[in-house]
């Protein structure tokens, strides 16, 4: 009976479901209607732009490369296949031949691979950091007092002037033909270094700001400095802790790009930067794809941050977005 | 008269730019096992601070607490707070947040399963085992402190402290909260110290009504043994007129006796606006 009851949508559930339909269609009509206006827009104005490398691309221009794009990555992924059968043949008719890998050129959206692999290192490693120094600091005035300042002048320094001396330090102390390759070290060492500070600052404040009945409670129970910081501090700080994490991987994504630039790492930097030394007539609209790859893999990874925040926080009264 | 929890000369400053501001002076209190006493005075009188010291939370610049024979130096769980703002874990269950007392101060002495039935005779003692997997968020502000009398009780405690504990509900749900610790505490015989603005609770709950004087340098006013028998009924009491002479008592304690003159805020706000402009004239 009861089953039937839920089964059966009531009419109630039905009417509450139109305006929230009605809602979405409208949020999503007006994001076309943002997007169409800035695609006219840009035709427009492209349209208008002469170059040193031709006419600037407009949308369809933009489309046709991305095509290219694809087609390229095919292609090399099936010279790939190729080249490990004809490996294959030659294994089998002669053992004793030399194994290869394949050493073909980097394709667009092996670079694409390359940088989130790079991306999430780094970010890992500074949140691997960040939140146990975070709450040390956070926990004791003392460490707050002494770290305090230092933080304030690290946070501000471009990953541009940490890039040459994280290269020097890396191939003074990180053998050539180590396992990872040394632009990926540098490129993720430079993105670590730069978005470690969002979480570090948060966890900081989060874990010095758990209520003063919360940490009378823990008294009162006269947890130990381990069960304390598990019990009350951590869970306390939890929605900070991940608001500081959701801007650090923003910042990150975008330290990547610029490191790997400079660093030469094989990711998305490094497809721009050559695209750009490279200066054929297709290069800008080539670049075009890849700033606006950027900026969608940047939005889903933001997105992905806050549904992780959605759901570790325990504070449903407070609206993420 | 069997000696439980003694406060001793009991007094506490605070250092400021200006000298020690002295809060709280020569409280003495003796309190016996099983007893309810209500802490009763104006808002700022102390009475907070009095709990607070007999918690451990705030250590006495004068005097001291002794506890059976022993003093007390820290907080502890034998001496159980129920917050005014029933401080639970808003990130664990109604249950999750017992068990983190329980599994606390009974590990080592319970078996798991001793536990788990632990934690659930003190959530039916105080009616809330029907939202044991809800979250505080989830309950009504009644509930909340339910949950909270509960985790102090799992403790436990010698004494159990309650800081205003239904100061922020709504007068049923008070009414009611009111009914189940007379009832809770006929069963288990806790002494009870707890603070309270409100007379008719102080009355009604119960052994001994301690008035405080106003501060700075706030201290015992008077005692107030309450000789009505138990289980007490608020309906019963309303006409009785032993009631109403205490009622009256306590009434008189602070409103004639500590009467606290303070400004009307409206004057006050004018009067420092009037200064300012005064200033300003001045400066042009």
């Amino acid at each position: 009976m009861i089953i039937q009851l839920k089964n059966s949508m009531p009419a109630s559930a039905i009417a509450s479901w139109q305006p929230k339909l009605r809602e979405l269609l409208r949020q999503g009509s007006l994001t076309l209607a943002g997007l169409a206006i800035f695609v006219l827009c840009w035709a427009a104005l492209a349209a208008n732009l002469q170059t040193s490398l031709g006419q600037f691309p407009g949308p369809s221009a933009v489309a046709v490369q991305f095509n290219a794009l694809v087609a390229e990555h095919q292609a090399e992924k099936n010279r790939e296949q190729l080249f490990y059968q004809r490996q294959q043949e030659r294994l089998e008719k002669n053992p004793e031949a030399v194994r290869r890998p394949y050493s073909g050129r980097p394709t667009f959206f092996s670079q694409i691979q390359t940088s989130l692999q790079t991306v999430l290192s780094g970010f890992l490693l500074a949140s691997l950091f960040a939140i146990p120094a975070g709450v040390l600091i956070g926990l004791s005035p003392l460490c707050y007092s002494a770290a305090n300042p230092l933080i304030q002048l690290l946070k501000p320094i471009s990953p541009l002037a940490w890039l040459p001396l994280i290269t020097i330090v890396v191939s003074a102390s990180y053998p050539a033909d180590g396992l990872l390759s040394r632009s990926y070290l540098v490129s993720a060492l430079t993105v670590a270094l730069c978005s470690l500070w969002p979480t570090l600052i948060n966890t900081i404040v989060g874990v010095s700001q758990v209520p003063a009945d919360l940490q009378n409670v823990s008294k009162v129970l006269r947890l130990n400095w381990f069960r304390h910081v598990r019990a009350i501090v951590l869970p306390s700080a939890v929605p900070m802790i991940f608001t500081g994490l959701r801007l650090s991987l923003g910042i990150a994504w975008m330290v990547l790009i610029a490191a790997e630039m400079l660093a030469q790492n094989p990711g998305l930097g490094k497809f721009v930067w050559d695209e750009f030394q490279n200066g054929s007539s297709d290069s800008l609209a080539r670049i075009c794809v890849a700033v606006a790859v950027i900026g969608l893999i940047g939005l889903l990874l933001d997105r992905l941050m806050l549904s992780l925040q959605k759901a570790v926080s325990w504070d449903k009264s407070v609206q993420l977005r | 008269m069997q000696k439980h929890l003694e406060l001793s000369q009991v007094g506490i400053s605070f250092p400021t730019p200006k000298g020690p501001f002295i809060a709280l002076q020569n409280v003495n209190l003796s309190i016996a096992k099983g007893e309810i006493i209500s802490l009763i005075g104006h808002s700022g009188c102390g009475k907070s601070t009095v709990l607070n010291i007999i918690a451990g939370l705030l250590k006495a610049t004068e005097g001291g607490v002794i506890l059976n024979h022993k003093e007390v130096n820290e907080p502890g769980p034998e001496r159980a707070v129920v917050f005014q703002h029933h401080s639970l874990l808003p990130w664990l269950s109604v249950y999750e947040n017992v068990a983190l007392a329980v599994r606390q101060v009974f590990s080592g002495k319970m078996t798991k399963s001793q536990m788990q039935d632990w934690i659930e005779h003190n959530l039916a003692l105080v009616q809330m085992s029907h939202a044991r997997d809800k979250k505080p968020a989830e309950i009504s502000g009644g509930m909340k402190q339910r949950v909270g009398i509960a985790r102090a009780l799992a403790m436990q405690p010698q004494v159990l402290l309650m800081d205003e504990p239904f100061g922020a509900l709504d007068a049923l749900t008070r009414a009611h909260l009111q009914d189940s610790v007379q009832q809770i505490q006929a069963e288990l015989g806790n002494t009870v110290i707890l603070i309270t603005h409100d007379v008719d609770e102080a009355v009604l709950l119960s052994d001994r009504i301690v008035m405080m004087t106003n501060g700075p340098a706030a201290t015992v006013g008077e005692v107030l043994q309450i000789d009505l028998p138990r289980p007490r009924d608020r309906l019963a009491l309303a006409d009785c007129p032993k009631y109403n002479h205490y009622r009256h008592q306590v009434l008189s304690f602070l409103y004639e006796k500590q009467r606290k003159v303070e400004p009307l805020p409206v004057a006050s706000a004018k009067a420092s606006q009037d200064k300012r402009l005064i200033k300003e004239e001045a400066r042009a």
